[in-house]
Parts: C-alpha cells; structure tokens; sequence
C-alpha cells in the first residue's frame, strides 16, 4: 500500500457491499414485489437494477427489498418506496429503465415520477 | 453488486453445530435458482449468541434466524431469497414483535445493554476477505499514525484513553508502550497472547476468527508506537480456525504492503509471525510465552527484568492480550476521550465476557466496564433457567474467584472485582446456580492448576497438590474442621512463595469460595453432607415412597440392580449397592426419586 488515496479507493469500493448489512430503521425503504405473479412478470431484473443503481449513487440512506405480493396483480412488476413520515409511492408496470429513471429522479432528487405511479396506470 | 448479504456464522460454536453445512447447502440452492450473482453469503466469525446457534442473518432485512439446520435451507432460499417472505418459524422469537412487525437485532435484550467495540466487526464482515475489513475503516489508524502522528503521540493517546490489558492484571496498555518505548535496542518486538488458556473463556478466539486484521493492525500500529519491525501472535494450535485465519489475513495484508516493508511510503517497517503454542496454560504468562517463542520450554523466569527492558531474544518487547489490541484502532480513530467516556473511573472502555455455565443466553456479550453483574445475567443473559436460582458468578478463571448473589450489584471493573476476592481475568464468567457445589467448584480449579502447573517452583508444585487432598478429603466425608484453617494457611503461603502469577493466583477460588460459602464446607466436614448434592461420596439416592407408582423403570435402568421392588409397589434403593450414577433419577416419569 503505497498512499492514503489508495486506501481509499479499495474502502470506497467494497463500502457499498458492507453498508447493506446495517440495520437502519430510518432509511427510505424500497420494495420490490416478488411473490411468484411479480417474478413471472420480470420483477427480478428490476430488484437488480435498483440494487446496482442505488450502490452506484451511493445512496446509504435506502435499502431494498422485496417483499410478497403486493395484491395487484395485473400491474405487476410493482415498487414501493416508503420514506419515514412521507405517503407511500407506488410505481406499477416496472422495467429496469424504468428504475434507474425512480432512483435518480425520486430517490436522489426528490420528484415523484408521476406517470409511473399507479394512479396514472389505473 | 449483490442485492442480499446472507451472513452465516463460522464461529468455533456454530460450526460445531453443522454451521459449514448450512453453508455449502446454501451456496447450492442459490446457485440451482439462479441467484448466485444475486445473493451473497458470507461466513463470519461470532455473533455473539452462541447459545441460538447454528446462527444466519439476511440483509437488507435483517432477518435473524437462529437454531437454523441444513433441512431448512431450501425453504429459506425458496421463500426468503426468492420470494421476499420471511420464514417466521425460524426467527429469533425476541425479534417478533405483535406477531407481525419485527425489530432489529439491535434492540433485543441481548444485544440492547452491549456495546460492541472489540467486537464491533465480528458477524457483520467477512473475516477472509481483507476488502471487507478495509470497507470499515480497515487499516485507517495504521495510515493515520504513519503519515499524521509521532510515536510519542500514539503512546499518548493510549495513555490518555485509559485502556488497560484486557489479559487478566489490567495494567495500563499506554504505559507499558512508553517504557518499551524508551529503552534503545537495536531491535523490538511487539507480542500477541493469544493463548487463552482460561476454562471458559472464548472471546479472544472469537476475536481472532471474526476479525483477525484488526488485530494485525494494532500490533502495526503499537510497532511504530515502539520502534519495532517485528511481531509475534503465540496462538495455541487447538484453535485452528483462527490459526488458518490469521494466516489468511498476515498473507493478505503483506499482498496489499500493509505488512512488509514501506509500509504507506512511509520507511516503516512491520511484519507478523504466528508460533503455535501447545495449550500449556502456564505459556500465557508473558516470561513463559516469551521463552516459548525462543523455541524453548515455555517455563516463566523472575521479574524483573521486566520485558520491556529485557523481553523476547532479550530484546524490549510489549506483550498484550487480543481483545486490547482490538480496541486500539478505534481510540486512534475516534479519539482517546471517546474511549475514556465509556466505563468507571479508573477502568474505561468496555470488556468482553464469555457467559457460560446455568444461564439462558450463553455467548459473547460486550458491555461498558461498570455494568452491574446482574444486568449482565438477568437481563443480557436471560436469567438462570429451569426455575433454578442464582448461586455465584465465577469470574477470572483458575486465578479468580466468585461472586456471590449479595455482590449482584455491584458494577464491574478492575478494582471493584478485587476488593471482594474475584478477579477480571480474561472474562470469562461462569454463572452456578443452587445444583453447584462450592467446594466442587474449588477442587475443580485446583485439578486444572496441578495439571498446568509447571512444576518449576516448589511451593506451586507441592503446594497446589496439597491443596487439591485437602479438598478431595473434605469432598469424600472425611474432612476435620483443622482441614478448613490448613487450607488457608497453605493458600497464603502458595500466594506469597510462588514464582509466577499462575503459582500466586492458584489458591483465590480456594479462598474466595471459603469466604462466601464456609456454611458449605462445614456441612461437608462436621455434617458429611453435600447441599448442592453434588459430592458423590455424601450424596444417596433415595425414593420417596408416596410418589412411587411401582412403575419398575428405575429397576430396569440401574446398571448395578440396586433397586427392588414388585410392580406397583413403591421400590426401595440399596445405598450400598448404588453407585450413584444418576440414572434411576434421570428415568423417573414422577420425580419419586430424589438424592440428599
Ligand atoms: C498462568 C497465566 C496464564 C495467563 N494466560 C493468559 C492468556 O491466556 N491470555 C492473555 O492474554 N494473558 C494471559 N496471562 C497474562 C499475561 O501474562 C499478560 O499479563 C498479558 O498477556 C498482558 O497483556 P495485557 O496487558 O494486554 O493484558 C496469563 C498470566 C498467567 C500468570
Ligand atoms: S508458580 Fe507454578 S507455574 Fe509458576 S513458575 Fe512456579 S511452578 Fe511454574
Ligand atoms: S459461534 Fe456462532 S454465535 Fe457464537
């Protein structure tokens, strides 16, 4: 190890993989429904690419999950953000463009990407 | 990028209970769905809770189970992994809270009162994998102290955390740093004990095995502190996962030069050796393990010289404990007054014990010094089971003593454990409930030190035998009430004459038990009875004959046909033909037989 910069930059790296493994009860949480209708309709790539794009952002402040059937079917793949004290968000008919799209505008910048969200599916 | 972490113990007490199963078993059905770029399993080093264990915990959720085997994993793939549900028969009851919302790990009873320094990365990185450790501030100290501070600055800020050796004397870490600083010598050594030959205690294993770097790290640091290029870990074979990782961190680090030469382009040198030690308990004392490391009969020498002055090859050296140097990094990192704000007044920081004997939660647990011992029972521990109560807490092994239920309150440090007969010691804390022995319990050290012994002095020699008749004369009903002041007489003297600390520390659970528990050892001298009913040679079995349904099971299981009687008609023991083994007891479906 010839500098601090180094260091740095191997920590920087391998920090994302670790920071998934603390519990942090105020972080914004992002649910990716996939119980065997969400799977069936794609739901695995969309996990993975808000998996890749939040570590990317390094975003440490989110983590995501996925959870059972969400109990709407038809829209499936579904993503819910719940953020501490907020109304929850819930974006229907996923594709993993779609979710780099959600990370960036909602979970970065705050805006609610309203053609995605169920309302404007219904 | 994976999107879950599944963490599986591989600590000494999960993999012993199937844990490397559970893992390749896991690493199977993911692959055979398809998650293998997906899901991440990781085996760490200990959680802490061993007494739940084989122990796995699923991130981002956090989903704790425990008691987990290798038939239930392909549910836990199948429903957890792939599906997102959360397989509720295995958690951690104390996690379920209301039947539907579950609480971090964090916030149950056991983990709530702790405060996990030493310990802060064991179960939560991958001890194999250097970028893990690296991912939490690994190896940052050692930057800092090469590129941003003195050595006289580091030794200051030991000094000023007020950390002691978590070893057993507790004597000031940063001191002991500045007098091998200051003697010259061509060549220093910094030393690890990692021996721990206490019965009982675990905690620098668990050290070791979930988080060696850290270590390596602050024996780096403590060799610039001193001056020194060279260190030594003495880890005693029968710990062979720590042995391997430890390996596998000194390879690693000396890959990345965090180890070797030019360490950080700073001109400072450091590298690391491991000697294996045979599991003599007497090599954990510093002169002995110094002498052992020279390749020779690991048998203590007088101090002084002391071994900053004249330590390993007759060189300075500093020795410290595993779970000391755990703690140095982070009082480089966060400060000496963060460390300092943790404890009592003269023991700062925090301690691991390793809980064990008639407790609920067996494990590790870490709590800031000054934790009363009750807490550390009742409310980390889960309280004594089976309805049983709490008797004493042995603490300090072979060299401590016991704490008797009236001290339950009394918060725990250095100086408190001393001034009543008990002693810090390692941590290992042995909890006895009302079936232990008290003069059982003595003679139980004193077999271990006779073993250990060294046989270099005459009076640890002689006299640790000595003691040990005494106490098998008083065990076996033959005791006098002269036996009691002979026994006392003779510990005083093993203390005063003895050549090293294994020799002094010999009688203290001879003498604390005598202080706390004389009634006991009375009742076997002047009564011949054993009230815990746990001396043999005192105790008879005996069945109550309004409890006894004339079932014949007892009959049928005593190996030596002790017991008679006719089918429903209450049986009766022969107590010259019973040998005491227990089984008629253990067999009883109505409690009818009892033993006094
Ligand atoms: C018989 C005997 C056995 C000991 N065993 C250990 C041991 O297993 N581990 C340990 O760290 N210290 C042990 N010690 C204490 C060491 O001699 C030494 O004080 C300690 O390692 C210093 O490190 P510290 O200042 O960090 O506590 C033992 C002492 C005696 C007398
Ligand atoms: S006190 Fe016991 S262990 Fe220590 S040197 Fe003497 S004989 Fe050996
Ligand atoms: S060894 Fe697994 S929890 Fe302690």
């Amino acid at each position: 190890m010839k500098s601090l910069a180094e260091l740095q930059a191997i920590r920087d790296r391998a920090r994302s993989q670790v920071i998934l493994r603390e519990n942090n009860d105020n972080a914004i949480r992002v649910l990716v429904g996939m119980a065997t209708c969400g799977i069936a309709a794609g739901a695995r790539p969309v996990l993975n690419a808000m998996v890749e794009e939040v570590a990317k952002r390094g975003l440490a402040n989110v983590t995501v999950t996925q959870t059972g059937c969400i109990g709407i079917c038809q829209f499936e793949p579904v993503v819910e953000i719940v953020t501490p004290g907020q109304e929850k968000v819930t974006y229907v008919k996923m594709t993993p463009e779609k979710a780099v799209r959600v990370v960036n505008d909602h979970l970065v910048n705050g805006n609610v990407v309203t053609e995605y969200t169920i309302g404007a599916n219904s | 990028m994976y999107r879950s972490n599944v963490l599986v113990c591989g600590g000494t007490g999960c993999t012993s209970s199937n844990s490397e199963l559970i893992i390749s078993k896991l690493k199977e059905e993911i692959a055979v769905r398809g998650l293998d770029k997906e899901v991440n399993v990781i085996r760490t080093g200990c959680f802490g809770l061993c007494a739940l264990g084989p122990i796995m915990i699923v991130y981002p959720e956090g989903s704790f189970y425990s008691r987990v085997t290798p038939e239930d994993v392909p549910e836990i793939v199948e429903e957890h992994l792939l599906k997102g549900r959360i397989v509720k028969r295995l958690l951690y009851q104390e996690t379920i809270v209301d039947d539907n919302t579950i609480k971090s790990l964090n916030h149950t009873p056991f983990y709530e009162k702790q405060n996990r320094v030493a310990l802060r990365n064991c179960g939560v990185i991958n001890p194999e994998c250097i970028d893990e450790y690296i991912a939490v501030d690994g190896y940052t100290a050692l930057g800092k102290v090469l590129t941003e501070m003195t050595p006289e600055e580091v030794v200051d800020v030991v000094k000023a955390s007020g950390l002691r050796g978590r070893g057993g004397a507790g004597f000031p870490t940063g001191l002991k740093w500045s007098f091998a600083a200051k003697n010259q010598a061509d060549q220093k050594y910094v030393c690890c004990n990692a021996d721990e030959g206490d019965p009982g205690a675990f905690m620098d294993r668990s050290v070791l095995e979930g988080d060696p770097h850290s270590v390596l790290e602050a024996m780096a640091i403590a060799g610039y502190a001193i001056g020194s290029s060279q260190g030594y870990i003495y880890v005693r074979a029968e710990y062979p996962i720590a042995v391997k990782r430890l390996q596998i961190a000194i390879d690693q680090a000396r890959e990345y030069g965090l180890l070797g030469k030019n360490i950080f382009n700073t001109g400072f040198d450091f590298d690391i050796g491991l000697r294996l030690g045979a599991g003599a308990f007497v090599c954990g004392e510093e002169t002995a393990l110094m002498t052992s490391i020279e390749g020779k009969r690991g048998e203590p020498r007088p101090r002084p010289p002391f071994p900053a002055v004249k330590g390993l090859f007759q060189k300075p050296t500093i020795l410290n404990n595993v779970e000391t140097y755990a703690n140095i990094t982070q009082i480089i990192l966060k400060g000496a007054d963060w460390f300092a704000s943790m404890g009592t007044e003269k023991s700062k920081g925090t301690k691991v014990f390793a809980l064990g004997g008639k407790i609920k939660h067996t494990g590790l647990v870490e709590v800031p010094m000054g934790t009363t011992l009750r807490e550390i029972v009742e409310e980390i521990g889960g309280g004594v089971p089976d309805g049983h109560t709490f008797k004493a807490a042995q603490t300090g092994g072979p060299s401590g003593g016991c704490i008797p239920a009236s001290y339950l309150d009394i918060p725990i440090d250095y100086d408190n454990l001393l001034s009543i007969g008990a002693m810090m010691g390692s941590g290992g804390l042995i909890v006895m409930d009302d079936t232990t022995c008290m003069v059982d319990i003595a003679k139980f050290f004193l077999e271990f030190t006779v073993d250990e012994s060294c046989g270099k002095c005459t009076p640890c020699r002689i006299g640790t035998r000595r003691l040990l008749e005494v106490l098998e004369k008083i065990t076996s009903g033959n005791g006098a009430m002269e036996d009691l002041d002979r026994l006392e007489e003779l510990c005083y003297y093993l203390k005063e004459n003895s050549l090293c600390a294994l020799g002094q520390t010999a009688p203290n659970p001879v003498l604390s038990t005598l202080r706390y528990f004389r009634d006991e050892y009375v009742a076997h001298v002047t009564e011949h009875r054993c009230p815990a009913g746990v001396c043999k040679a005192l105790t008879n079995y005996f069945i109550l004959e309004d409890k006894c349904r004339g079932c014949t099971l007892c009959a049928r299981n005593c190996p030596v046909g002790a017991i008679t009687g006719s089918v429903k008609v209450p049986h009766v023991i022969d107590t010259k033909k019973c040998i005491k083994c227990g089984a008629c007891m253990e067999k009883c479906k109505f409690s009818a037989i009892i033993k006094k």
